[in-house]
């Protein structure tokens, strides 16, 4: 049976709310498939706003790779703002995607891309506008699969009565995978029913079907255990890890949004995971191993993809892109192939050496020289042993003259607070480091015109690290550390005046680490927060704090846990965590030891460049390093100006 | 396309739009001037720029430019307003009212906060259609269809705006946003015809073309 578009009425909604353009689609890279030429349909959601969702490269990436296959149709969908949501209520417009405006309630499945735990609540939002009963185990045939990915579904327990499944790890093969399982299922005319769909999906040992686990407490609220239900499905479910990138050259052809969105550019990944070790790092853990996308691959996507797109901007992404093997060539090969158009290149700069800085010099040669970004993330040299992040503060001083010397006049540099056995004066060193940039930078440039920012994040303590045991500093000690960092910034008002700085609240982080590490009875708590009106919790403008402290508060105590129980309180070695029975790959043993060696500040070297030093990764997953170099060069493109009309 | 760009820090491609339509207006005529950095078959353009928007973003015809800006050459909007669910009879009430009045101040919030203008003096023509084809999706429903043509001026005078000034005027509400359509824009002349702007640049060339 077809399906119609519901945006008649929709349209009648548009010239009532904000940015009306985030809702209509059509745009470049945009596919509208007949309904009834497929077999398998996926709805994919970015569950923020169009703004923040659109320019995605996971959703992007499985968006064409569904595509691409004959037999099946992918659309997309993102969060509505509040005002659309109350006007759809009110008249009766379900969830639509943005391409064919189909009902998500339609899709085979309704596919979630989790970068962050603060969408949550959006998915809620999206559940109930699509019809689709929010919890799992009240849908039946009529409902699509509700599938969640992403790194958080690294740990999707606290959406585990929502959620029908997850895929850990990289989607590109585990789409197809699913697909073909679904077609089967349907060409044999549903057999056994929602149920034996789900069973199927789990026996792939790497789909984690909630419901097929059962999970017992013990007294004190720590978890017992959690075991299968059932004879015939996995202990344990394993993460999926794409090997060849450049057999999986996507996106080829870019979504060009039409409305204003956050990143307007070609992206293309250069390297998936990074083995730098940083202990706070969820995606550096989950990721691993690294494997390279080659130059020439790399040079390939960049050409075809402006092409596609007309973009004018390329950004060179990954995990530390300036660690991959071949960067340097790569970097003045697409600098000379766009040195006479208009085209930008970027490298996002986290590694503070001056490599970078050549890098950076390389790649600005048209002369736009945006501001550079370092990452030392702890302000004194001890929490930087703690956190595994290998930079010195001489390292640092000098990159950032460097820098200055060679014309930059701002520099932006990256922190944390609130990591584990941080004290006031550890956030007291990022003051005297940013003094010092200065103080230095001044003199190496011969001018005062020079600026630094220091920005801060809130350290959440992620699944899958070795940080996962550790406790969580409270908001009001963070909120104190920063004031008093603010005043010591200040304390030398001609050196203050030079220096920027931003920072995020502690209240905030403290409920991500909440949704990060908690279990399935922290569901609870976002379905109270969402009844509550909670949205858009990842914009300050959206989130409440109270909203969510009284959430908790209020379902919590009854189950013999608390707020302060999932995030302040560290974990023993013994403690069954939520996520035990979903495999990063990492054994949990060398975890506990990393956690260890953090704790007497001793370092751990990058696996790329020293012997292995037995994460578990490749031989767990049967995965292994892929890196360069190739040898290979980028040759010159016949110039890109000549006129072209798409076929 | 080699579309040519401003210069400065941050390069903006040489695009003007001639006054570009409101948000959640239908056109079907706007105009734009592409800059380019060397010539192009304006047709091959034309096909261009086709393919890459959006469905119903669809582009009709290029010519080269010849002297002076289009903007000089536009100096009124035509618009069709469909009303769904109001009586043509009352309609046809309001709009004589609002002919009958020398002046029709309406409100509308702008960039500088709540203004307060006459929506009257612009207005050229405004007369209810003959009896109306039924908009697509309201079959069944009443509609009144008026149009209308507007003088560009300082502040614009848009089609919502007239709108307001027949609720001021005579009390007319519609009960569903009306759908609004810009018909043609151009040069307005002494017999109260709209002249298309690039019919002086299409000259016995016929590039391009519909």
């Amino acid at each position: 049976m077809s399906v119609s578009s519901v945006f008649p009425q929709l349209e009648q909604l548009l010239p009532r709310v904000s940015k009306p353009i985030q809702y209509v689609g059509g745009e470049l890279g945009a596919v509208v498939k007949d309904w009834d030429a497929t077999t398998v349909r996926w709805a994919l959601m970015y569950p923020d706003a169009y703004e923040v969702g659109l320019p995605n490269q996971g959703v992007q990436i499985l968006y064409e790779v569904l595509n691409e296959q004959e037999d099946v149709l992918a659309e997309r969908t993102y969060a509505v703002w509040p005002d659309l949501e109350a006007l759809m209520k009110e008249n009766g417009v379900p969830q639509f995607t943005v391409d064919a405006h189909r009902p998500v309630k339609a899709f085979d499945v309704f596919g979630l891309s989790f970068a962050t735990e603060l969408g949550y609540t959006n998915m809620l939002s999206a559940l109930d506008l699509a019809g689709i009963p929010l919890d799992s185990a009240d849908r039946d045939e009529t409902h699509p699969i509700v599938l969640a990915g992403g790194h958080a579904s690294f740990n999707p327990e606290p959406i585990a009565d929502f959620i029908d499944a997850a895929v850990l790890g990289d989607g590109e093969e585990a789409v197809l995978e699913i697909t073909g399982i679904i077609r089967d299922w349907k060409a044999e005319g549903c057999p056994g029913g929602r149920d034996e769909l789900l069973l199927r999906l789990a026996r792939t040992e790497s789909i984690y079907v909630p419901r097929f686990y059962d999970v017992d407490y013990l007294p004190d609220g720590r978890i017992q255990r959690v075991v299968p239900n059932r004879p015939d499905v996995p202990f344990r479910v394993a993460k999926r890890t794409t090997m060849d990138l450049d057999a999986w050259p996507y996106p080829k052809k870019p979504l060009v949004p039409l409305a204003e969105t956050v990143h307007e550019r070609y992206a293309v990944e250069i390297f998936r995971g990074c083995t730098r070790g940083c202990r706070f790092c969820q995606a550096g853990m989950i990721t691993r191993p690294v494997r390279e996308r080659s130059i020439t691959t790399v040079g390939q996507m960049v050409k075809e993809g402006l092409e596609f797109s007309g973009f004018n901007e390329v950004g060179l992404l990954s995990l530390s892109s300036a660690d991959h093997s071949e960067i340097g060539d790569m970097c003045s090969g697409l600098a000379e192939q766009y040195a006479d158009t208009n085209v930008s290149l970027s490298l996002p700069s986290t590694r503070v050496d001056a490599f970078n800085i050549d890098l950076a010099q390389e790649l600005s040669r048209n002369g736009r020289r945006t501001g550079l970004t370092f990452a030392p993330e702890g302000g004194s040299e001890r929490i930087r042993k703690v956190i595994n992040k290998m930079v010195t503060k001489e390292d640092l001083i000098r990159t950032v003259v460097t820098a200055y010397s060679n014309g930059w006049r701002q520099v932006k540099l990256y922190f944390m607070c609130g990591l584990p056995t941080e004290t006031d004066e550890d956030v007291l060193e990022i003051a005297h480091m940013a003094h010092e940039v200065i103080r230095a930078g001044r003199e190496a440039a011969g001018t005062k015109d020079i600026r630094c920012t220091v920005s801060i994040g809130g350290f959440v303590p992620k699944p899958h690290t070795p940080f996962q045991w550790a406790s969580m500093e409270r908001p009001e000690v963070i909120d104190a550390r920063l004031r008093l960092l603010k005043q010591e910034i200040n304390s030398d008002r001609s050196l203050g005046r030079a220096i920027g700085f931003r920072y995020h609240d502690g209240e905030p982080s403290l409920i991500e680490g909440l949704l990060s590490r908690g279990d399935r009875r922290v569901g609870k708590v976002v379905r109270r927060v969402w009844e509550k009106g909670g949205r858009f919790d990842g914009w300050s403008e959206h989130f409440s704090y109270a909203r969510w402290v009284e959430a908790c508060d209020e379902v919590l105590p009854e189950m013999g846990v608390d707020l302060d129980w999932f995030t302040t309180r560290e974990r023993e070695e013994q403690e069954v965590l939520p996520w035990d029975h979903l495999d990063s790959g990492l054994d949990k043993d060398w975890l506990w030891q990393d956690w260890q060696d953090s704790m007497s500040e001793f370092e751990q070297d990058d696996c790329r460049w020293t012997p292995c030093f037995d994460c578990g990764v490749c031989p767990s997953m049967d995965t292994e390093i892929q890196i360069g170099p190739t040898g290979k060069k980028l040759l010159p493109l016949t110039p890109v100006n000549n006129l072209r009309v798409p076929a | 396309m080699p579309i040519a760009y401003s210069q400065g820090f941050t390069p903006h491609p040489k695009i003007s739009y001639a006054s570009a339509a409101p948000t959640g207006v239908g056109s079907e005529a706007e105009y734009l001037e592409i800059g380019l950095q060397a010539p192009v078959d304006p047709e091959q353009l034309r096909a261009a720029l086709d393919a890459a928007l959006s469905p119903g973003l669809d582009v009709l015809e290029a010519v080269i430019a010849g002297e002076g800006s289009l903007a000089d050459r536009i100096d009124a909007s035509r618009w069709q307003l469909e009303l769904p669910g109001v009586d043509p009879g009352d309609a046809e009430k309001a709009v004589t009212a609002f002919l009958d009045s020398a002046e029709v101040l309406v409100e509308r919030m702008t960039k500088q906060g709540r203004r307060t203008f006459d929506a009257r003096a612009a207005v050229t023509r405004c007369a209810l259609a003959g009896e109306p084809d039924l908009p697509s999706g309201a079959v069944g429903v009443r509609c009144a269809i008026i149009d209308l043509v507007v003088r560009q001026v300082t502040p614009a005078v848009r089609p919502d705006d007239v709108l307001s000034g027949l609720r001021v005027v005579a009390g007319l509400e519609p009960p569903v946003p009306p759908r609004v359509t810009r018909l043609a824009q151009g040069t307005l002349t002494a017999q109260g015809e709209i002249v298309d702007p690039l019919d002086a640049d299409r000259g016995d060339v016929g590039i391009g073309g519909r």
